[in-house]
């Protein structure tokens, strides 16, 4: 083994950034942007003493697509479906978001059924995220199986769901005052029987992978996040319930009918990678509660408000806050009166959970840094946009 | 040297010959099998049939996977060490097989029977560690370089607690020949070591699994830590090789586990060699098993767990075998 030599490097200027630091015989490391760990494309420099990390720091841009920059050069409706790309385990959070922010600028109202129809789509989005999530995550703890359960289980999501928006992954079925089309006849007796099938999985996972003495041993005290490191990141969802701060968008500033919902907010305070994990898993129940109260409180009407052809908001600015599974998703919509959005900021909870990651892979060891990756629960598109 | 001499079949040579053939289509085949059957378990245990299309049940899926490793072209990485690079998977896979010749399938079905059989196969199983250190060595690759070091820091830690467990058993046989050792037991299951010693078992079981590099103990591998670990840099064949030593050598533990512990080829009705396979077989299932139902150990734990836990029970395990020994023989 050679000597780091920077010269070798030359042209990769994340490399060439990334100077070796005063410590001895370290080693410096690229895991990435082709790692089976870094979950898609994102690339960290690692300087490392054996095993252990002296510091870490991510590389971004892999995957950046201009999604900003799209919003300004097509009208409010063509915009939509760039949404669903930015974070594709969770369309319809964005979609949300950004229908909501328009709908603000734009005093849209939406009617009842709509907002419990969006209620519903989104938990269950927020399901197969989190069930792609557990999987992924005990595949870079090294356990294979569990992802196949996951994906056995979201697979009935993505059927529900195919049936109401005609796609599996990336739905766009928003749309400015209402979802684009009305639901299938036989889709509340679907959600009910998905909730029931899920609860009754849910024991199984806890028994067979939560209670686990090798995961436990892999999780608990790795990446401890302090309430205040996180709030000054400016981490949120599971990250910050993870460290004992009782906070989410649908109890905060409810939208939709959050309010009229009841339902449980997963806390854990010892803000480890278990307590992510455990807010997480947590989180699967209660989206099964709220489904079932939505779809029981389900009311006949229309699915859309009736809303212009070509859709010209008023001068100003509105933004819009989603809870998503990652965390707090903000749209920030901008019009100059136009039909083209004038600028729209997309706040995306992965670029903050992944910010903490430099301070908590510090002195760590390199197992424990992709258990921490892991934990973050980051989707590499949304990161960069 | 006379041809005469040489076909004769007791003469040492020509018995060596005869066995190290045996050896490699016994291994050749079994691996191919066990990979299909690694498969088919994975497959079942995550709700999924497995290999299905190529042949029945896609027996013929490992055959094929084969043929496509052998036609793959070899790769070997700028600024690698090239004698090295292509030294490791031949040593990985060499003493693998010279470990099988003291295993005895059968009471005449030995490739050779020897009284230290159990010394050489302790001694050939650990230039295995070698093969992996060279080749993350060799390969110029900072994850090989890193699986590299996992691998000789694992294997010396368990290295410790195996041998002890062995050496309880070969105290209480009084021999070090494992033809000896599966005689002194019994064709019934109480009468085997396993169950009269179940900690040395106990141990074994754990410290084979270790030795072998698998899962939860794939540290050097350790895929979705060191992307592929000691065999990153490794294509086709050289690859295949370090495949065919990780399940040969899994045989091997699963045999000497068998003649130590579960009474070699002795059982009722069925004729012993065949019995000596079905007890491979089962040890090989539960290894298997443990593969895809654990998540992987931290390295630090994976220490611990030998020096703190595995190497004092052994020993005090040690001190019973020789109590017992002494007092009862």
């Amino acid at each position: 083994m050679h000597a780091f030599d920077p010269t070798l490097l030359r042209g990769d200027r994340a490399s060439v950034r990334f100077e070796p630091g005063p410590a001895e015989d370290k080693l410096i490391l690229s895991m990435g942007p082709q790692h089976p760990s870094t979950h898609g494309v994102l690339r960290v420099m690692l300087e490392l003493d054996g095993e252990y990390i002296l510091r870490a720091e991510p590389i971004l841009g892999y995957i950046h697509r201009m999604h900003e920059w799209m919003a300004e050069q097509r009208t409010y409706y063509q915009f939509m479906p760039n949404m669903g790309r930015v974070d594709y385990l969770q369309a319809m959070a964005w979609n949300w978001a950004y229908a909501g922010a328009v709908e603000r600028l734009a005093g849209i109202e939406v009617p009842e059924r709509a907002e419990y129809i969006r209620v519903i789509v989104a938990e269950l989005n927020r399901i197969s995220s989190h069930l792609v999530w557990w999987g992924a995550y005990l595949l870079d703890l090294g356990a294979f199986t569990p992802i196949l359960y996951a994906f056995d289980d979201r697979e009935v999501i993505l059927d529900i769901l195919q049936d109401v928006t005609g796609s599996r992954l990336t739905y766009s079925y928003f749309t400015f005052g209402g979802v684009y089309a009305d639901v299938p006849a036989d889709f509340a007796p679907r959600c009910l029987a998905f909730t029931q099938r899920m609860r009754s999985r849910l024991p199984m996972y806890r028994d067979l992978v939560t209670d686990n003495v090798i995961l436990r041993g892999r999780c608990e005290g790795i990446g401890e996040l302090s309430v205040d490191q996180a709030r000054r990141y400016g981490a949120t969802g599971p990250m910050l319930r993870g460290s004992g701060v009782a906070s989410d968008t649908r109890r905060a500033e409810p939208y939709g009918v959050y309010d009229r919902l009841d339902f449980r907010i997963p806390v854990y305070p010892q803000g480890d990678a278990m307590a992510r994990y455990l807010v997480r898993t947590d989180e699967l129940e209660t989206s099964c509660d709220i489904i079932d109260q939505a779809v029981a409180g389900l009311p006949d009407g229309p699915f859309a408000a009736k809303t212009p052809k070509t859709l010209k908001p008023p001068k100003g600015e509105a933004s819009f806050a989603v809870e998503a599974g990652r965390g707090k998703i903000v749209v920030h919509v901008r019009s100059d009166g136009s039909p083209k959005p004038y600028r729209v900021k997309l706040r995306a909870p992965c670029f903050s959970n992944l910010s903490v990651f430099c301070a908590l892979a510090r002195g760590v060891l390199l197992a424990d840094a992709v258990s921490i990756l892991g934990s973050l629960d980051l989707v590499i598109p949304e990161i960069d946009r | 040297m006379n041809l005469e001499l040489l076909l004769r079949l007791d003469y040492p040579l020509t018995r060596l010959i005869i066995g190290l053939l045996g050896v490699y289509a016994f291994v050749g085949i079994n691996a191919l099998v066990l990979v299909w059957v690694e498969r088919k378990v994975a497959g079942h245990v995550q709700l999924r049939p497995g290999p299905l299309h190529v042949g029945p049940h896609g027996l013929l899926q490992t055959v094929l996977d084969a043929v496509k490793l052998m036609g793959k072209q070899l790769v070997a990485p700028a600024g690698s060490d090239k004698i090295l690079f292509w030294t490791a998977p031949i040593l990985a896979f060499t003493p693998v097989t010279v470990c099988f010749l003291p295993l005895p399938f059968d009471p005449h079905l030995a490739p050779i029977r020897m009284n230290l059989g159990l010394v050489l196969i302790l001694a050939f199983s650990g230039l295995g560690t070698l093969s992996l250190y060279l080749a993350g060595w060799g390969s110029n690759n900072k994850w090989g370089l890193l699986g590299a070091a996992r691998a000789v820091a694992q294997s010396l830690a368990y290295e410790v607690p195996l041998l002890l467990s062995v050496m309880a058993v070969a105290f209480t046989a009084g021999s070090l020949d494992l033809y000896e050792i599966s005689a002194r037991q019994g064709g019934w299951p109480w009468q085997w070591y396993g169950l009269k010693n179940p900690l040395a078992f106990f141990i074994f079981l754990v410290c084979a699994v270790a030795e072998t590099n698998r899962a939860p103990f794939d540290l050097p591998e350790g895929e979705s830590e060191l992307t592929a670990g000691f065999h990153t840099e490794y294509s086709g064949m050289g690859f295949g090789l370090f495949f065919l030593a990780e399940y040969a050598n899994m045989i091997i533990v699963s045999g000497v586990a068998a003649a130590l512990f579960l009474g070699g080829w002795q059982g009722p009705f069925l004729p012993g060699a065949w019995w000596f396979l079905v007890k491979i077989y089962c040890i090989l299932l539960f290894i298997i098993w443990l593969r895809w139902t654990y998540p992987r150990v931290r390295f630090d734990q994976l220490l611990n767990l030998s020096w703190k836990w595995l190497t004092p029970l052994a020993l005090l395990d040690l001190a019973l075998a020789v109590v017992v020994a002494g007092f009862g023989g």
